[in-house]
């Protein structure tokens, strides 16, 4: 429930998600669900030479199950407020 | 055997079901606003398939209607095969991107060359 509270923080940031493909898509976080599927708006691929496979989308739904990494603003993330949160989650609090 | 008619009413009933199932959960990442849109799935074995979204659940099974397969490779351009009336487990799905049509007429999918994608691997 943590990461999703978090990822609902970050909605409307500049974000990259890499896929367990290597395929790595960047855009507008638009929004998260309890399964951290995303959606991005005005994605573009990294690589565009060597994925043109999406050369067409601009808005996507990533399913959660083949997100790799979410690649943030340097901003976007207040560690202590998340250490917190974390060792709050941990103890079952 | 169904006939086309009875088909299409099964294809709206089940539709309609999942639409409703969906509706009871109140949630903004759906594909609600998919439904009716050309869109381009690429699966977890690296396939990418063109159709239009005419149902889904809460598990990312979706159906898709007059789906294409495109076929990328480095010998030649993209190849198309017809698909048809298509149902993708959730399971099988990685991304679903919302084709803009507009964008899409003006590539030249003769031209285009590359690696098919690689499959997910978890």
């Amino acid at each position: 429930m943590l990461f999703f509270s978090y990822f609902k923080d970050l909605v409307g940031q500049e974000v990259t998600v890499e896929l367990k493909n290597d395929l790595a898509i960047r855009g507008t976080l638009h929004s998260v669900d309890q399964y951290l599927n995303i959606k991005l708006e005005n994605t573009r691929v990294v690589d565009q030479d060597k994925f043109p496979h999406m050369l067409s989308v601009r808005n996507c739904f990533i399913r959660g199950s083949v997100v790799r990494y979410v690649q943030l603003p340097p901003d976007g993330v207040d560690v202590d407020l998340l250490h917190d949160a974390a060792r709050r989650e941990a103890r079952g609090a | 055997m169904p006939t086309k008619c009875s088909m299409k009413l099964l294809l709206n009933y089940h539709c309609n079901l999942f639409r409703t199932f969906n509706c009871s959960m109140a949630t903004t990442t759906g594909l609600e606003s998919l439904v009716d849109q050309i869109i381009s799935v690429i699966t977890n074995d690296g396939r990418n398939i063109v159709g239009v979204l005419k149902g889904f659940d809460q598990a990312t099974n979706i159906i898709l209607d007059e789906s294409h397969e495109r076929v990328f490779s480095t010998k030649e351009g993209v190849q198309q095969h017809v698909l048809g009336l298509y149902i993708i487990r959730g399971d099988n799905i990685g991304v679903i991107g919302e084709l803009d049509e507009e964008l899409d007429a003006s590539l030249d999918f003769s031209k285009l060359r590359a690696h098919p994608l690689k499959p997910v691997v978890h």
